[in-house]
């Protein structure tokens, strides 16, 4: 292996394994490290200098308090749960969402798409807080939704939205659309318009050879769509913490808390840990998924 | 060929396109609002703007944003490149897994445990935190995102491309310099403004890894909103939304003009 | 009496010929058919008959027209002007899924989620047949294409022949009155293509059902059609069996669309007997040809001859009605026979075909040998059109 080539390589690996492996490393340490004593330094230090008794007692004197306490308080329990539960119906609502318009988009004159698709990712490129911040006046007890409602008569108390999960859904919805819609319409563009001809020549209704053929065949859009929202909507936190009320628990939003609020870093560590193992399940069938995309289009 | 556009289609994107744009609309007429009461009209102004511009801390939040986003994207752009490169023309070298575990890892990663972690690392190192930090951190996250959008150029581009300049007498390192990186060219600068708006957006990584010097704009924009609605960040909430759109519409309009550019060359050379 | 005698040659299988028959019914009737897409016209007043049992053939360049009128037939377009009427019943208001026809799509169009077998299942359980009932089908249709073997397989694990023959059973399943092939050997490679049309025509025979199959490629058409419509620019410009339309092409069109052949133009001198003479170059003799109807003086013709009816020798040939000097021009040599490309004393260059029954080295003619092309009075068509 030549020079060039090596450092083509170390370059970006070492800066990773700096500022990516070994912080996660510290994160799972500290995550077993003594809640009372841990204002940094933190006890035990790592400390080579004490050769290999160092090394015994550093190990000897970590333990697993901090999740135990994570089972004890159902504080924890209740903010995974309730991530799970937000991220799974939030991903949902956005699925059901997003087919007409991906279908829409698909079936749309060829000339039109390249504007409809710019006009879906054009929200992405636009700063996240500040879509997320342009519900607050949507959806808050004076504000532009509640006003209309009032208006036309539907209802004559103003709606309690803001700082509901009612919010929190629309947030992840409208937050996270993009990412369910351009998956599912590159699948449904891909189709062979002949195929539903051939559904149709074979005796199919246009309904069922929607249901027959074209939802079998989205499959692997709607299903890409959806760790793509689901996963990053587990962890997420800006959305619970400006739509969401105090009752809104989300794992993001707690972790948050433990850090900057009660300090507690251990805690916030061992919450982070646990959030990730939780998600380990869902992007490795994420993985998986898209690598039988992959053979399957080769 | 027959292509039905039926009325469900049509209902499908308007009612897509409304939800998907109206708060954004809503917000930019809100930002020309006369009164502080956001949710009242109250004639039209620009009086916000001036606020805006004559806030110093919005200035400062702004300048720090911007000057970790120009850097730690290119910082992204070179890196990410680099690791693209190495993933997709590199076949076999120790620890590849671990390597292509951490480009994608991140991608996945809750924004809360990569700042946790990256402040732990800062402080058991002990870095003060400031500008430095942040643009290690955005670096870090957005090299994955170029790597991405870079390999997937550099996947679909005809190997014997390079192998020709190989061929033709060229060091490794001088194709790659004049074939190579003019292929991926539009790859690399669409991977160096995704990293940038993503440095731009980054509100978490940045809440963990700045410190009480450098206050981002989204930090200053999370802290004024947690109280509700107000009409200086709506104005803000304008000029951004009208510079993403702007770039975004004229980026595809550019790309637009060039692949018709060549189709017209393509006919021409066909009818000679 | 005469049908009776009509029906022991049919089954005898010789002549198999229901269009000359004026008491056959059609099953398919296009009357003064027109089909437009916004100002394009694709099907200009279209009027064709075809019959059941036919394995009929629409034949054309891309954009001719042949698709849009498959189309039609499968219920995947509305004709803009006129009728089609199918056993005698008008089908315009009936959708595809209600249709007896069914057709076998140019990309097969296969279910890439569902299996070989469920493919061919599928036309069957939109039906009201009982679950044994299709399973002893699809079995049928399994054992009928050879893919027995391949029945819980996916499309894209099976070849690309394999993915024609179930795209054959599957349209084949529901037992249609009119099958629509659109280019079905179209992405095979050659060699496959030639067994595959066989199998085609067998398949059609032992079915019965009537296929009207659309291709480009003339060879195609000509090997499995009972009859072929050439079709251009929206309208058909012949229909005939494939020897009527390579012997006797009603015009330079078809003429020079099947296959390989020499056009001559010139003007037509008065008829004497079967023959006219028709001058064509300064200083070359007119050509003596026989048209199939009277022609006026001083029309414009085509003469136009195929190349394996003009017979090239080094001498003079007695007694042949046309007989041409030249040189041997260029040749092309294609194992089994030769083309020579012979120039005339005006220039004028002229194709001859001649089967290579000699070794290479014994070939008789060699560039620019001088050589003598000839042909009878009856060998080629005089066309007016």
């Amino acid at each position: 292996m030549n020079i060039r080539r090596l450092v083509l390589i170390a370059v970006p690996y070492l800066w990773l394994v700096a500022l990516f492996l070994i912080p996660f490393v510290i994160v799972v340490k500290i995550s077993l490290s003594d809640t009372a004593l841990a204002i940094p330094p933190y006890v035990p230090t790592f400390d080579l200098s004490g050769g290999w008794d160092g090394v015994k007692s550093y190990f000897s004197q970590l333990d697993f308090d901090n999740f135990t306490f994570l089972t004890e308080d159902d504080l924890y329990w209740r903010a995974y749960l309730s991530s799970l539960k937000i991220a799974v119906i939030a991903t949902v609502a956005t699925l059901l969402a997003a087919y007409p318009i991906a279908y829409g988009m698909a079936r749309a004159a060829p000339e039109w798409r390249p504007t409809l698709m710019m006009l879906v990712i054009l929200p992405f490129w636009t700063s996240f807080l500040i879509r997320v911040y342009s519900w607050i006046g949507i959806l808050s007890q004076e504000g532009y939704l509640n006003q209309l409602l009032l208006g036309l008569g539907l209802i004559d108390q103003p709606l309690k939205i803001l700082n509901t999960n009612l919010a929190v859904y629309i947030g992840i919805v409208y937050t996270y659309l993009p990412f369910m819609i351009l998956p599912i319409y590159a699948t449904l563009e891909k189709l062979d318009q002949s195929l539903l001809e051939a559904a149709e020549d074979l005796g199919c209704s246009r309904l069922s050879a929607f249901w027959l053929v074209t939802l079998p065949l989205s499959r692997p859009g709607i299903v890409a769509g959806c760790f793509l929202v689901f996963i990053p909507a587990i962890g997420e936190f800006v959305i619970p913490s400006l739509l969401g009320g105090s009752r809104t628990l989300m794992i993001g939003k707690v972790l948050w808390e433990e850090f900057f609020s009660n300090r507690d870093w251990p805690v916030a560590s061992a919450v982070a840990v646990v959030l990730l193992l939780l998600l380990i399940v869902p992007i490795m069938l994420f993985q998986r998924n898209q690598q039988k995309q992959q053979e399957a289009e080769l | 060929m027959r292509r039905r556009f039926s009325w469900f289609n049509a209902t499908a994107l308007t009612f897509g396109f409304a939800f998907l744009y109206l708060p954004m609309l809503i917000l930019i007429i809100y930002s020309f609002n006369g009164s502080r009461l956001v949710t009242v009209w109250a004639g039209f102004s620009t009086r916000w703007y001036g606020v805006l511009i004559h806030d110093q801390d919005f200035l400062n939040a702004a300048w720090v944003t911007l000057r970790v986003a120009v850097v730690s994207s290119t910082a992204a752009t070179v890196l990410g490149t680099m690791a693209a490169y190495a993933l997709v023309r590199v076949a076999r070298f120790p620890g590849r897994t671990l390597f292509s575990g951490m480009i994608y890892a991140p991608l996945v990663m809750p924004d809360v445990i990569t700042g946790l972690s990256l402040l732990l690392l800062f402080i058991a190192v002990g870095l003060d935190r400031g500008i430095l930090t942040i643009v290690l951190a955005h670096t870090t996250f957005s090299m994955c995102y170029v790597s991405v959008v870079v390999s997937s150029r550099l996947v679909s581009f005809d190997r014997s491309i390079e192998e020709a300049a190989l061929d033709l007498g060229c060091t490794p390192f001088d194709a790659f310099r004049s074939v190579t990186l003019p292929i991926i060219a539009p790859a690399v600068i669409s991977g160096w403004l995704l990293a940038f708006t993503l440095s731009l957006d980054d509100l978490v990584i940045s809440s963990f890894t700045a410190g009480p010097s450098s206050t981002t704009l989204p930090i200053r924009i999370y802290s004024a909103v947690r109280l509700g609605v107000s009409p200086e960040i709506n104005a803000l909430s304008t000029i951004m939304i009208t510079i993403v759109t702007v770039g975004v519409i004229s980026a595809s309009f550019m790309s637009k003009r060039s692949l018709a550019r060549r189709a017209a060359d393509e006919q021409k050379a066909q009818q000679q | 009496m005469l049908s009776g005698v009509a029906m022991d040659t049919a089954a005898q299988g010789r002549v198999f010929a229901p269009w000359n028959d004026p008491d056959e019914e059609p099953l398919i009737q296009f009357r003064s058919v027109t089909k437009r897409f916004g100002s394009f016209t694709a099907i200009d007043n279209l009027t064709l008959d075809i019959y059941a049992r036919e394995f009929f053939a629409l034949l054309g360049p891309s954009g001719c027209g042949k698709t849009t009128l498959m189309r039609m037939l499968a219920g995947f377009e509305t004709a803009t002007e006129g009728t089609i009427l199918l056993e005698g019943e008008d089908i315009a208001g009936v959708p595809p899924n209600k249709r007896a026809v069914n057709m076998m799509f140019q990309s097969y169009a296969l279910f890439p989620h569902l299996s070989v077998y469920d493919n061919i299942a599928f036309g069957l359980k939109r039906s009201s047949m009982s679950k044994p009932d299709i399973a002893a089908r699809v079995d049928e249709m399994l054992r009928l294409t050879r893919l027995e073997r391949f029945a819980r397989r996916k499309p894209h694990q099976i070849s690309g022949g394999q993915r024609q023959r179930v795209a054959l059973a599957r349209s084949l399943a529901k037992a249609p009155k009119l099958l629509l092939l659109d280019e079905p050997l179209g992405a095979l490679d050659k060699k496959l293509r030639q067994d595959t049309q066989f199998e085609l025509m067998d398949i059609q025979e032992r079915t019965g059902t009537t296929f009207v199959i659309v291709t480009h490629d003339q060879e195609e058409a000509m090997t499995v059609a009972s009859r072929v419509a050439v079709m251009d620019d929206g309208r058909i410009v012949q229909v005939a069996t494939p020897a009527e339309i390579y012997e006797t092409p009603n015009s330079v069109y078809v003429a020079d669309f099947i296959g390989d052949v020499n056009i001559i133009e010139g003007n037509a001198s008065r008829q004497q007997g079967e023959t006219i003479r028709i001058h064509w170059a300064e200083g070359q003799e007119p050509i003596v040809g026989t048209p199939s109807a009277p022609i006026a003086e001083g029309t414009r013709v085509h003469f136009a001859i195929r190349p394996e009816k003009v017979t090239i020798t080094a001498q003079k040939p007695a007694g042949r009605a046309n007989a041409f000097a030249g040189k041997v021009h260029d040749i092309a040599y294609l194992g089994n026979i030769s083309t020579y490309h012979v120039k005339l004393a005006n220039g004028q260059i002229l194709k001859a075909q001649a089967a290579n029954n000699q070794r290479i080295d014994r070939r008789s003619f060699n560039w620019e040998d001088p050589v003598w092309l000839s042909w009878t009075d009856t060998a080629g068509v005089v066309l007016t059109g």
